[in-house]
Formats: C-alpha cells, structure tokens, sequence
C-alpha cells in the first residue's frame, strides 16, 4: 500500500472520528488536552504502522486503543512521579481499561456531551465556538486563530487555559436533562452559529465562492452546518436545533449565487436563482420542516423561515416581502439585536415606499444612549440599508455617500468593490 | 471532588440590617447548612466575623507589618464560606445557587486542589 493511500485513509479517518475519539478519551477525566495529544499520537502510529501491517478493519478501534494505551502510560507516570516513594499497589485497581479491541459503536456518541461542555456557562463565552472548531473538529490554533483574526499564540494560549478550566474545575460531560435544557442550549447553538458566521467573514471564504480551487480557505460553514445537524438530531425533538440546522443548510444553498461570471459580488435581489444548489435548499426546507415547536418559534427558526422565503424565489420568481415584515418582526420581539432592526426598516420600504423604511433607520439612528447610535453608525448593514432605501428614493447623491460609507465599513473586498460601484453609478444617476 | 463556595458580599452592621432581616439571614444560613448536611456533600462551613474585626498580616522590606483591616478594602467583602464535597462542577453550581448569600452578593465556586487528612495533604479527587 502506498503512502499516498495510508495518509488518505488515515486523514478519512481523522475528518470523520476526530471529535468522536477525542470526546471517548477525554469524557472520564474532563482532560481533553491529554486526549488531544493520545489521539495525536495515535495517528502517528497508524502512519508508522499501516502501510507496513495494512490499515486494520476497524480504524475507529484501532486508533482509540493505541490512544488509550498512550493515556495510560501518562497517567502510570503522573502517577509514580507524584508516589514513588509509597507502594503504587493501588494502581492496578484504578486502571479501567480494557485490554480487549474496544466496540467502538457499543460506546455510543460522546460528541453531544462535548458540545455541551465547549458552551459550559464556566466557560467564557469568546472561546466556546474556537473550542468546539479545536476539540470537535480537530482544527489546530493558527487556523482558528487565522479564521477569528487574532494571533497564533494568543489563540493557542486561550484555548490551553479553557481546558485546563474544564479539567480543574470538572465540567461534566453530560447532556443537561429537560429541566436544565433551556438554560444550556442556547449556548451551544450560539457556539456553533459562530461557526457559521466566521465562514461569512472569512476571507478565504471569498476564494472558495469563486471556485478558485485548491487554494480555498477553511470551510466553516460545511463543519457548521455538521456540528448543526449532530445536534439536532441527537437531541431529535429541540425545534430550536432544527432551525439552527436549517438556517445553515438554507443560506449555504444560496452561496454559489453570490457571485457569477462577470461580478465576484451579486446582491441577494439579483442572484440568479438557478445557481442555488437546489438539493441543498431542499434539504434545509425539510429541516425547516422538523422544527416543531411546541409554542412560539424561536430565534433561529425565525431566521431560518427568512431564509426559506429568499429562497422560494427559486420557485415562485418572487420575494414574498409581507412575509419577511412578520418573520423580522416576530424576530424583534423573540430576539432583539441591531441587525433585525435594520433588517426589518429595509424590509419596511420594500413592503410600503422607501421613505418609511428611511424614517425607520433615522428613528433607529437618533434614538437611544450615546452608545448605542455609535453602534449604530458604526453597523455596515444599517448604512448599506440605507443607501438602498435612498437610491430606490431618488435621492441619488445622499445614496452615492452612503454607499461610500458603507463600502468603507465591508469586510470582504468583494462586498466592498460592488459598493463603491453602487456610489459612482448613483453620483452618475 | 471538593469545591469551596467563598461568599463575597457588602457589609452591613447589626443595626443597619435591623433584628428582623438579621434573624431571617440567621434562619437562611441554618437551613441550608442542614439541607447540604442531609444530603451529605457538606464538609465544613464558616461564616466570618465582618472585616472590621480582621488583621493583616505582611511582610515589608523584611520586617514584619501588622495591619488593621483586610487585605483588598472593596465593597464587597469575604463574609463566609462552605466546603462541599459533589461529583462535579455541575453539582456543586446547583448547590451554590442554593446559598442564601446569592441574594446580597456574589457566590464563587472554587475547585480545590488538595486537602489535609490529619496533617498530611491529599489529592483532590
């Protein structure tokens, strides 16, 4: 067997069972650091040993015994270091692995607990979703620390100090019961929506929407959309999990949209429907679908429901604006922020004249503690907004110095180039 | 697993407190000390003299230096504290939640690292 074919088993392996195995080894001691660097080693040894022996039937079992093997080996001699001088008779008893293959699908998944464990209420709320990319999905620091643009080692550093956290102060791996499940659950949506919402802001992103190939970025909104869908149907009956899963599944659906052959950027309003992956949308409308609440719906159903009608423009050729007054309006109430607000102002001089919409943005802009109007000038969505609201007004050279504005405040150069030409065609207008 | 609950809150005198909420914080104190006692997770408790009675006790350029009051003068100071034994940090955050000291301050939950068994320290675990 070719070493080619050893590493491409070894990394299947590795993509497909990392959270797993790490959430097996490390759910008894709470020590996912030592879990990390057993499995690390693991994997060390199957690249040794597999195109020498061939890689063995079961790679899951394979992997967690010479990890467990490893975890033994450390703790034996913690252990002796901490007692050598007294009789370590007491060890043998403590030693609970099994010498046998272990059944690795017997042993359940530990992954859920995991999640529950990143988005621990002791754990600080900045580093749960690097948490979950580090110990879930085996991303190492620089590439987080790339994804959430702060330093290599600053990253590093934190996420050391959240597992030391985990395994001093023992976070159980447990999944809360239904009586605690209010409390802990929004937590770990929010971790895994980070995810989601990192992808958005990544610039490598850009790359991967541009089909340039080989070179793409980390995809996070794949590993989002993973970690969604695990959740959701682990837990089988939390709508809120579903709607999660939905709302990722629906907007990556319209990704291939965002740009075509002659503009690296296409606003939704003018993305051609038929470059929507359609099986994707599909699949996020029967998620959508899943979500069955047993009330209102919550936060991330009502996002997803704003999605699924973006994307039954695919069917019906029209965007049901009325519609999407309600779904932000409902969203306003369930989940306040910033961006509903001005979502909801544009969707207002969408549905009625665009002055209505604008009166809205000014109310929003004038309004409210000192605080929170620099908040609010400093908000790219408010600003694209209301160039748009302006633009559709007539209103051409207050739209031209907006979309200016906005331009300036854009993340990604794609988004920020489509705004700068809005200005000059408005200053021309 | 031990985890010590240190209670940190704003002090008040006898007087301004009045006997009645005195008595009700009293009666709090007591009942949750019998409820952690029944279900056996209480090792010890204390709850301290104000910090008005405390004295610090330093060293400065070698010389030792005998101070009256505590040791970080805030708002809030370290009026008592429970030593729990629980499973995991779960446990003793339900229980902490529980202290009656929640209503006038901050509640921190500490693991411990090791203790003593007459005289000689032991791992936490």
């Amino acid at each position: 067997m070719s070493a080619g074919e050893v590493h491409a088993a070894a990394e299947r392996t590795a993509r497909a069972s990392y959270g797993r195995l790490v959430s097996l080894l490390a759910a008894p001691t709470g020590d996912l650091a030592l879990a990390e660097d057993a499995l690390s080693a693991a994997f060390e040894q199957a690249l040794l040993r597999w195109p020498r022996d061939g890689i063995p039937g079961n790679p899951e079992a394979w992997l967690l015994t010479v990890a467990r093997n490893r975890q033994r080996d450390t703790w034996k001699s913690a252990y002796n270091r901490a007692f050598a001088p007294l009789e370590a008779a007491g060890w043998e008893g403590r030693d609970a692995m099994p010498a046998d293959e272990p059944d690795v699908d017997a042993m359940g998944d530990k992954r859920l607990e995991l999640l529950f464990v990143c988005a621990h209420p002791a754990i600080d709320p900045g580093i749960r979703t690097p948490l979950m990319l580090q110990t879930v999905l085996g991303f190492d620091a620089a590439r987080i620390a790339a994804v959430f643009a702060v330093p290599a080692a600053a990253m590093a550093q934190r996420l050391v100090r959240a597992k030391r956290k985990i395994k001093e102060a023992r976070i159980p791996f447990t999944v809360p019961d239904r009586g605690a499940m209010p409390g802990r659950l929004p937590a770990v949506l929010e971790a895994i929506y980070g995810c989601y919402a990192m992808a958005w802001l990544d610039e490598g992103w850009e790359a991967a929407a541009q089909g340039d190939g080989p070179e793409q970025g980390p995809d996070l909104s794949g590993e989002a959309q993973y970690l969604a869908l695990t959740l959701a149907r682990t837990l089988e009956t939390e709508p809120e999990a579903w709607g999660l899963a939905a709302l990722i599944t629906l907007s990556m659906s319209r990704r291939p949209g965002r740009s075509d052959e002659g503009r690296e950027f296409v606003p939704l309003g003018e993305q051609d429907t038929s470059r929507w992956d359609a099986s994707l949308l599909a699949q996020g409308e029967a998620l959508l679908g899943l979500a069955v609440p047993p009330g209102l719906p919550g936060r991330f159903q009502l996002e997803a429901a704003i999605q699924a009608v973006h994307c039954a423009r695919a069917r019906t050729g029209l965007t049901d604006w009325a519609a999407l007054h309600t779904l932000y309006a409902a969203l306003l109430v369930v989940a306040p922020s910033l961006g509903a607000q001005v979502a909801l102002a544009a969707v207002a001089g969408r549905t009625g004249e665009p002055a209505s919409g604008l009166a809205a943005l000014d109310a929003l802009a004038a309004t409210g503690t000192a605080a929170g109007r620099a908040a609010v000038a400093a908000f790219q969505p408010f600003h694209a907004a209301r160039a748009e609201l302006l633009a559709r007004s007539g209103r051409t050279a207050e739209a031209s110095a907006e979309f200016t504005v906005a331009a300036g405040l854009a993340r990604q150069p794609a988004v920020r180039n489509y705004l700068l030409g809005r200005a000059e065609l408005s200053r021309l207008g | 697993m031990r985890y010590t609950l240190l209670l940190h809150y704003p002090e008040m005198d006898a007087e301004a407190l009045g006997a009645e909420a005195l008595a009700e914080g009293q009666r709090a104190f007591a009942s949750y000390a019998a409820t952690l006692h029944q279900a056996g997770v209480l090792v010890s408790a204390e709850v301290l003299q104000p910090s008005s009675s405390t004295t610090t006790l330093t060293m400065v350029e070698g010389a030792l230096a005998v101070q009256d009051g505590p040791f970080a003068d805030t708002r809030e100071q370290l009026g008592g504290s429970f030593v729990l034994d629980v499973d995991d940090l779960d446990a003793a955050i339900d229980w902490a939640r529980q202290a009656p000291a929640i209503e006038w301050g901050a509640v921190e939950v500490r693991p411990g690292a090791v203790f003593t068994v007459d005289g000689a320290w032991r791992p936490n675990e």
